[in-house]
């Protein structure tokens, strides 16, 4: 059991060893060692460029995770509790979750102009679906025993959101919140790409242009670390916090 | 204080053929203790939701204290339904109305002898404990009427004397309108003022007896087993029930 505390480590050395070694065995253009790719993610650090465009993206990412995590937990609260509500959205919902992400992001371009708000727009179409589907499980599934509890007691509908709803949706909300954010930043990419002048996606079509590979790479790496952070600073103290009642 | 006037004419579940509860008619007096006996299925638990204003659909009128205001109810259920998510502390200050003082919840967790665990979170706790919380949720609000759904049903025999003796030194010192179901006759006799015995489909009230045994003798066990025997001798109709 003590040796599993450095597997994680051991992979990723095992990770970065086997990508060195088809790197100098190809001795390509388009697969740079991972030195050089530091070398590049330092220097594209040091001028400012990288930390520009990812905290361009990672603000689109912020307003349109907030927009969509709100709406949907008040749009699947409110199907989950009411039928008629429900049966007559569900098949709105059905089109909403299986209209490709491009699609959206052309006609919301085409119809609404190049602009900052389409693009928060794009991405929030493409992610409300889901939220909407995963909290709508979660109110189904809520203990009417505890309901009546606080209708008993006449709990307002504020106090029995904050006490009785929103402690049992936790799980759903967690689940919606990380798949949430894979999601999102995969669009924000395509939305950049195709219509806006900064950020990752639009940095990264430049790359792709020059055939520039390094680059790609290490902005991709600074990608990854900074969902890691979030996942380890944020999601997970959440999570120990949400459920420190569990035995 | 607190008079209960229950009429339900009718009460039939959707789908169903025949109604639960029929030409029902029960009055209360205030701080009087009241158990309701029967075997499972009777009614009991639709009554109390129509009581607690979790059921409206029934034809009838309940009236439980002064006409026109919202009577606070107290309700105690066959399972404690504490959030697991809040303290023991939490769950209780999560009922008191806003111009109410928690001074009432210091109160009622030390005589519960919950004070310690006040921090706790239920699931934390036995049974028998959570059993004490619900019933300091419900005397927290200062009910109008406290309704009861077998709340020591699931415990074992001497955690459930404990928790009962504990209900009645706290109903003694707070006395309330108190309706009590159960389906175990010595529990009711050793609580109840008086008695009302049900019969099922359509629930309907066979016989409503006062307990003639004074509080100060509820103790002995030879003297509620006396009163049972006597019962169930002189009402061959609650034998059949039980």
């Amino acid at each position: 059991m003590q040796s599993n505390k450095y597997l994680p480590s051991l992979s990723l050395v095992i990770f970065l060893a086997l990508w060195q070694a088809v790197a100098s065995y190809s001795h390509s253009n388009t697969l740079p060692t991972p030195q050089v790719v530091a070398i590049v993610f330092w220097q594209a650090i040091v001028s400012g460029q990288l930390p520009f465009h990812l905290g361009m993206t990672l603000l689109r990412l912020v307003i349109s995770f907030t927009i969509s995590m709100l709406l949907g937990c008040a749009i699947g609260i409110a199907l989950g509790r009411n039928k008629a509500l429900n049966a007559f959205f569900d098949n709105w919902l059905v089109i909403f979750l299986n209209v490709p992400a491009l699609v959206t992001i052309i006609l919301c371009y085409v119809w609404f102009g190049l602009v900052e708000s389409t693009a928060i727009l794009a991405v929030v179409i493409n992610k409300l679906p889901n939220v909407i589907v995963t909290i709508r499980e979660g109110t189904r599934a809520l203990d009417t025993d505890l309901m009546d509890m606080a209708r008993c007691y006449h709990f307002s509908k504020t106090k029995t959101l904050r006490h009785v709803i929103l402690p049992q949706l936790q799980p759903f909300l967690m689940g919606a919140t990380r798949s949430g954010l894979a999601l999102i930043w995969k669009i924000i990419l395509v939305v950049e790409l195709l219509g806006r002048s900064n950020g990752m996606g639009y940095q990264l079509h430049l790359f792709f242009q020059m055939f520039d590979v390094a680059s790609i790479l290490a902005y991709t790496i600074a990608f990854v670390a900074v969902i890691q952070l979030i996942e380890c600073f944020i999601l997970k103290p959440l999570d120990k916090k949400a459920l420190r009642w569990r035995r | 204080m607190t008079d209960v006037q229950i009429t339900i004419d009718n009460k039939t579940y959707a789908g169903a053929t025949q109604p639960t509860i029929k030409n029902f008619q029960l009055s209360l007096t205030s701080n009087e203790f009241v158990c309701l006996v029967g075997s499972s299925g009777c009614g009991k638990t639709t009554l109390l939701n129509c009581l607690s204003g979790l059921d409206t659909h029934y034809e009838g009128d309940i009236q439980v204290g002064e006409q026109h205001t919202t009577p606070k109810i107290g309700y105690i259920f066959q399972n404690p339904r504490l959030l697991p998510w809040r303290t023991v502390r939490e769950n209780i200050e999560l009922v008191l109305a806003p111009n109410q003082s928690p001074a009432v919840i210091d109160a009622l967790l030390d005589f519960m002898q919950l004070t310690k665990v006040q921090h706790e979170y239920p699931e934390r706790l036995s049974v028998g404990m959570n059993r004490r919380v619900a019933i300091i949720r419900a005397f927290a609000v200062n009910p109008d009427l406290l309704l009861m759904d077998e709340p020591f049903v699931s415990l074992d025999p001497p955690t459930a004397r404990d928790v009962r003796s504990l209900l009645l030194q706290l109903w003694q010192q707070r006395p309330h309108t108190v309706l009590f179901v159960t389906h175990d006759l010595r529990e009711a006799i050793t609580l109840a003022d008086r008695l009302i015995f049900l019969a099922s489909t359509p629930m309907r009230v066979i016989s409503d007896i006062v307990v003639p045994i004074p509080r100060t003798q509820r103790h002995d066990e030879t003297a509620i087993e006396s009163f049972r025997q006597q019962l169930l001798n002189n009402y061959p109709d609650i034998k059949r029930l039980l």
